[in-house]
């Protein structure tokens, strides 16, 4: 017997049987609807963590001095002093896979401007700092590598800073604020990113020279840390090897030493942050494929009473020259119509409970094309998985006694 | 009987010494302790016996549902104890029509989808050809008029015509009927057996498998059984018309 008419056949007995056949799709519907909504939800908190992370810089590395958390206490990253400008200088000659490079020193404290003041972090960094951490100049200029070499005292300042320091609408390019009792002039300012995922203001900064850092504010010649780009996502790693190599280089590291620095990349981070959704996507998808398997064994559950109820039309089909295997065939298309229908009326529903879900509670959803394939794939699977038994049974009826069952 | 008249016709059914043996525990039955008789085209031969006395047994082997012990068993020239199942599935597709006591029509379904069932198993069978063919038989068993009607509007003798058009749809070899008019009232049975008289008398070979010996009188042989054996094999000389017994029967009550 050819397919059209197995699945004419499968397609009567269904219609035969509509109500019952869609309470049997129901458990199919159910679990391949929520397998799609829990996987858009995990799917897309992950997606914003992501963006989030992205928006911080570009192919981030970051360089501390100190070793990894090991066992023991940390000693604070900024009372290391293994970290020197060398380091800064090899690395920035030496190395094949970074664009750009940054140093960084750092200082909080009060900004002091006229009546006002607020608390602030000061950032001493060079000009490449911009490019790493994506950060624009809104209005006036970045101070220039000239800046650096004299440690002048110039800054460019982020927006809150500028919201906290001069309310009412003044310019503040050419201001001159005061941190740590040392005057700095403004000389730029910076395009507004808003807050991180972590709820961190990004504009809440001052950049300046960090050779005016190291020397006026807080009298050190170390380094507190390197802040880097890559060239490429893909290069990451190579920089980073590349990176420990000058190091541990410079620091005289034999080779049974540890590492006296810390090296993260932004991909580290942004994996860390994101196995969280990751362990609880996989959890929601896992409640959500039980109820597909629930269903899958509705299905099963169904189909044998189908073939007990139908064993005389089993064995009228085989009298009639039926083979076993067309009997196989017509249960099985039976019940693999049953679930891809299923299949197909849940992911509708899946794809519109999302939206639902996006459009009602603001959660971020992002419904990968994957996840709808699998779900129809496993559909289709569970259909020939939990229909195989009850067909397989049907098949092996014997017609002598299959046409006299009562 | 004219011998002459039986040789020059083909020989659709032959049976040599056929056992079939049933294992039940530690005892074997011997359902059927071999069975030899030959039929050929356009006989109308009723099988008969009593409770036990192995009619099911032979119906099934003649059928080819079920393999004999012993003996060897053509049909239409084809042996059919060394095939294997799907090559017998195949065989009854092509070579058998089955009419069976409860009909066994397909629930919900029309007369015509119910008479196509047997070529929707034959691919070389077309949608529309499937449809001309079951018109036709269902117009052979005069249920013409009936064509759309469902299986579960149709009373006991309809449902028969139903399931006798789907037992000629496919051109059988023979007609294989085990109690056919078992569930029937007496004159619904009389217009079943004027139908079975009128294929007959177009030249199909039909076996009437019955514990009924009204039937012998109707058809052109009788074949008698009891305890696994033929202990009875005549032919009728004096075949009675179903019709005209029909037309004596009073006329229904209701
Ligand atoms: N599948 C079977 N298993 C065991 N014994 C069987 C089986 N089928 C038939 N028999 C036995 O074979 C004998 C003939 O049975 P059957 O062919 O059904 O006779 P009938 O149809 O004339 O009543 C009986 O004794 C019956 O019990
Ligand atoms: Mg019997």
């Amino acid at each position: 017997m050819n397919g059209t008419n197995l699945i004419k056949i499968a397609l009567r007995a269904l219609a035969n049987n509509k109500l019952r056949g869609f309470l049997t799709m129901l458990g199919i519907i159910i679990g391949v609807a929520s397998v799609i909504t829990m996987l858009a939800i995990g799917q897309g908190s992950k997606k914003s963590i992501q963006e989030q992370i992205s928006e911080m810089g570009s192919n981030m590395i970051m360089i501390q001095p100190g070793a990894d958390i090991r066992g023991g206490v940390r000693q604070d990253a900024s009372a290391m002093e293994t970290l020197k400008l060398q380091d800064y200088k090899d690395i920035v000659n030496e190395t094949r896979y970074l664009a750009a490079i940054s140093p960084s020193v750092n200082s909080s404290g009060q900004i002091i401007y006229s009546s006002n003041n607020a608390p602030t972090t000061v950032y001493g960094i060079s000009s490449e700092y911009l490019e790493i951490r994506r950060y624009k100049i809104e209005e006036g200029d970045m101070f220039s590598e000239q800046d650096i070499q004299s440690a002048a005292k110039v800054c460019v300042v982020g927006k809150t800073v500028i919201d906290n320091l001069f309310k009412n609408g003044e310019n503040p390019i050419g201001k001159v604020i005061r941190f740590n009792k040392i005057p700095f002039r403004i000389i730029g300012t910076l395009e507004s990113k808003g807050y991180n995922s972590m709820g961190m203001d990004q504009d809440d900064l001052i950049l300046a020279p960090y050779t005016t850092i190291q020397k006026r504010v807080l009298a050190i010649t170390h380094l507190q840390g390197l802040t880097c780009s890559a060239t490429k996502e893909e290069y990451t790693d190579l920089a980073i090897d590349e990176i420990s190599e000058i190091l541990r280089r410079n620091h005289k590291l034999k080779q049974t030493d540890d590492d006296d620095f810390t090296i993260r990349s932004q991909q580290e981070l942004s994996s860390m942050l994101t196995s969280t959704t990751d362990l609880m996507t996989v959890l929601l998808a896992a409640v959500a494929g039980i109820s597909l398997l629930v269903g899958g064994i509705g299905i099963m559950n169904i189909m044998y009473v189908s073939v007990t109820e139908r064993t005389r039309e089993i064995g009228l089909r085989m009298s009639i020259g039926a083979k076993g295997r067309d009997i196989l065939a017509q249960f099985l298309i039976e019940s693999v119509l049953i679930s891809v229908t299923g299949g197909l009326i849940g992911v509708l529903l899946g794809i519109g409970a999302s939206l639902l879900v996006n459009g009602i509670a603001r959660f971020p959803i992002y419904i990968q094309p994957w996840s709808v394939f699998l779900s129809f794939a496993v559909c289709t699977l569970t259909g020939i998985f939990f229909g195989w038994y009850p067909a397989k049974k049907a098949a092996q009826l014997d017609p002598i006694e299959a046409i006299r069952y009562e | 009987m004219n011998q002459a008249f039986i040789t020059d016709k083909r020989e659709i059914i032959r049976l040599e010494g056929i056992t079939r043996n049933f294992q039940v525990g530690e005892e074997v039955v011997h359902a059927l302790r071999g069975v030899s008789f030959a039929i050929n085209e356009g006989e109308f031969v009723t099988i008969m016996g009593s409770s036990g006395s192995g009619k099911s047994t032979l119906l099934n082997t003649l059928g080819c549902l079920d393999t004999p012990s012993e003996g060897e068993y053509f049909l239409d020239g084809i042996p059919v104890r060394t095939m294997g199942k799907n090559a017998r599935a195949t065989l009854r597709n092509r070579k058998i029509g089955f009419v069976f006591q409860s009909y066994n029509l397909l629930p919900k379904t029309t007369a015509i989808e119910n008479v196509e069932l047997p070529l929707m198993y034959n691919s070389a069978y077309s949608a529309t050809e499937r449809r001309k063919k079951a018109i036709e038989s269902l117009i052979a068993v005069g249920l013409g008029d009936r064509l759309n009607h469902k299986s579960n509007q149709m009373s006991g003798g309809q449902m028969q015509r139903v399931a006798i058009a789907r037992a000629l749809v496919n051109s059988p070899a023979v007609i294989l009927a085990d109690e056919a008019t078992g569930n029937l009232d007496t004159r619904t049975s009389s217009e079943i057996l004027v139908l079975f008289q009128k294929l007959h008398a177009e030249g199909r070979t039909i076996i009437f498998v019955t514990h009924n010996p009204e039937i012998s009188h109707y058809t052109s042989r009788n074949i008698q059984l009891k305890d696994g054996r033929v202990i009875n094999d005549t032919y009728n000389n004096n075949i009675l018309s179903a019709a005209e017994a029909l037309a004596k029967l009073p006329k229904n009550d209701d």
